[in-house]
């Protein structure tokens, strides 16, 4: 149909093993983008150890609170320690008054560990003298920002929190409804590492998952986790294989297990200490003016990716 | 004598956590009269350290969550499960009630508020554990996070209560990635946190993060740079200011690189790593100890 709205279409980077150069990768594609002038708005999901802005020298950062869940919190006065809430709680998330506590003025009360605290409620159901109420907390922050390629979303997860997923989801938004609005072509997001809730998070809505991996047995145990998870989700995906040439025998074990996964390799890229130096001096590689071979191939994944990323419905 | 936990974490991903948490293990497994280490691979989304210790598994364990099960006899559709649930797992809707297995913590609240006593608790797997004997007599076992699952943190949980080491038999962590819950479970009960980086500004930054996190659960720790070169003093000059001992600096090589991704161990192809992996062992066990001594301050990691 001719009348096709203009969604703008979503790219997710991942791959399972942590350190194997999504976010080199995700800075690079952002400058290429912008070189091509594809529109993009561009997305940071690694949200409880994040590093892209590092390297896209972001300005104008708006920051808001992330809100998520709650955490039970028992009032000392009303507790009169019988110890009901800790029965029912299954996250040993409620301490009982201990001999220090009480040595140092503590009138007996049981206490929460909201480390450990899920926020499920079930001791503010089973106290018999409504001591325990459910405060709502702050879990991070999440930022809006302007790089040269585009605007940025990002946040920072607090240490030790859960909900990794909902702010993932949060940044995500984000970009998606400023990229309509504004009529971007491209939402482009660097995932978190692993396979568990804020990788799915990453995956909703994209159409084409990235996969980076590397030349490593390690690369491609967890190349396997992380297909069968994006299938699993019945997400198109390419793979492709950074520093190739550290070990070739490997490369061609993944290169083997691709082809036989029907999983397309979009590129090799060979081992290049321009990556360190660009992360060094907080810059994409693709700002170094080089005809080196890792520059090329980044070029060459860049491309194919985009070339599948259209062909998506 | 009591367990020695040692756990190995970095924030960043591939630092070489499970680099130095193998090869550790592998030099106290070898030297004479230590008691081969318990490894417990708590990286469930991504585990690794199997390819470097070669278990031979020989026992398993589902992993499975008490997820709500509603008896449509007793069942009168009043909704108070659904409006109790803090995780949106369980909804009413007209004369159904839909259990959303993936979002349920499996805390029982809607058991405990349901008015007929409608609701039981069925097995949902979500994971799975192994165990067997590994290279140099090392005990070995690992989690395993299924595919499509998204909760790691309760199979990291069931891991470390599953696989208990023996009395005096070192225990060693290797954590997954990130700053979450998944970390705060493998790190929380270790007697020393080892922090693996490397000297980028993701490696300090990311470092900075976990500093904050050992902070918090008052954990003894130390850090270990690795692939150390001329860009280590950013790392440097943060442990100086937040007062943390460097442990240790691997250095950058390509043939240390090519072997890693095949699989080998340092202690193999360098070996003097051995010794430089039981001083670092000797080190954080007198430190741990020092800090035990003068009164740990007060985290107590849950009831485990």
């Amino acid at each position: 149909m001719s009348s096709k709205t203009a969604r703008p279409k979503q790219l997710v980077i991942v791959s399972g093993k942590g350190g194997t150069g999504k976010t080199s990768l995700t800075a690079s594609f952002a400058q290429l983008n912008q070189r091509a002038q594809i529109t993009t708005a561009i997305v940071d999901a690694d949200v409880d150890a994040s590093n892209l802005d590092l390297l896209l020298e972001p300005y104008d950062t708006q920051t808001e609170a992330f809100h998520a869940g709650v955490k039970a919190s028992i009032d000392p006065a009303l507790c009169i320690a019988c110890g009901s809430c800790e029965e029912v709680c299954r996250f040993s998330a409620i301490r009982p008054p201990t001999a220090a506590g009480l040595e140092q003025g503590s009138n007996g009360a049981y206490t929460v560990d909201t480390l450990s605290c899920e926020g499920c409620a079930a001791c503010q159901v089973v106290c018999p003298v409504e001591a325990i109420s459910m405060q709502p907390q702050q879990a991070g922050v999440w930022h809006r920002s302007q790089t040269r390629f585009g605007p940025l979303y990002h946040a920072s997860l607090f240490p030790g929190q859960e909900n990794s997923g909902k702010l993932v989801t949060l940044v995500k938004q984000q970009a998606r409804l400023h990229a309509q609005e504004e009529g971007l072509q491209l939402v482009l997001v660097d995932g978190p590492p692993g396979i568990g809730c804020p990788v799915i998070s990453a995956f909703s809505g994209a159409d084409l998952a990235l996969i980076i991996t590397e030349a490593t047995l390690s690369g491609l145990s967890d190349l396997e986790r992380i297909l069968k998870t994006i299938r699993h989700f019945k997400l198109p995906a390419i793979v492709c294989i950074n520093k190739f040439d550290l070990n070739p025998q490997g490369s061609r074990a993944i290169r083997q297990y691709a082809g036989q996964e029907n999983l397309i390799v979009a590129g090799e890229i060979p081992y290049d200490p321009i990556f360190l130096e660009a992360v060094t001096n907080g810059k994409p590689v693709t700002d170094y003016e080089s005809e080196s071979p890792a520059l090329q191939a980044i070029h060459t994944v860049w491309q194919k990716t985009l070339d599948h990323l259209w062909e998506t419905n | 004598m009591s367990t020695f936990r040692i756990a190995v974490a970095s924030g960043k991903g591939g630092t070489g956590k499970t680099t130095l948490a193998v090869n550790l293990a592998a030099a106290i497994a070898r030297s004479q009269g230590n008691t081969p280490p318990l490894f417990l691979d708590c990286d469930v989304e991504a585990p690794d350290a199997h390819i470097f210790l070669k278990p031979a598994f020989d026992q398993s364990e589902t992993v499975s969550l008490s997820i709500p099960a509603v008896d449509p006899q007793k069942c009168t559709y009043c909704g108070k499960c659904a409006q109790i649930c803090q995780f949106h797992a369980i909804a009413v809707v007209g004369k159904n009630v839909m259990v959303f297995p993936q979002l349920c913590h499996a805390c029982g609240a809607c058991g405990l508020v349901c008015p007929e006593d409608a609701i039981s608790e069925k097995d949902y797997p979500i994971g799975k554990l192994e165990r067997g004997k590994a290279v140099n007599g090392i005990s070995f076992a690992r989690g395993l996070l299924q595919i499509g699952e998204p909760m790691a943190k309760p199979i990291i949980e069931r891991l470390q209560k599953w696989a208990l080491p023996l009395p005096g038999q070192t225990l060693i962590l290797d954590a997954p990635p990130g700053t979450t819950c998944s970390v705060v479970e493998t790190i929380r009960a270790a007697n020393y946190l080892l922090l693996v980086t490397e000297p980028t500004p993701f490696g300090l930054h990311d470092l900075t993060l976990m500093l904050d996190l050992a902070g918090m659960l008052s954990i003894p720790h130390g850090v270990v740079i690795n692939r150390g070169g001329d860009g280590s003093g950013i790392i440097e000059k943060l442990c100086q200011e937040r007062q943390v001992p460097i442990l240790l600096t691997i250095p950058f090589r390509r043939e240390i690189a090519a072997g890693i991704s095949q699989g080998e161990l340092l202690v193999d192809m360098m070996p003097e790593y051995e010794q430089i992996l039981l001083d670092l062992y000797e080190t954080i066990q007198k430190s741990s100890q020092a800090v035990f001594e003068t009164g740990r301050s007060s985290f107590q990691g849950g009831k485990a």
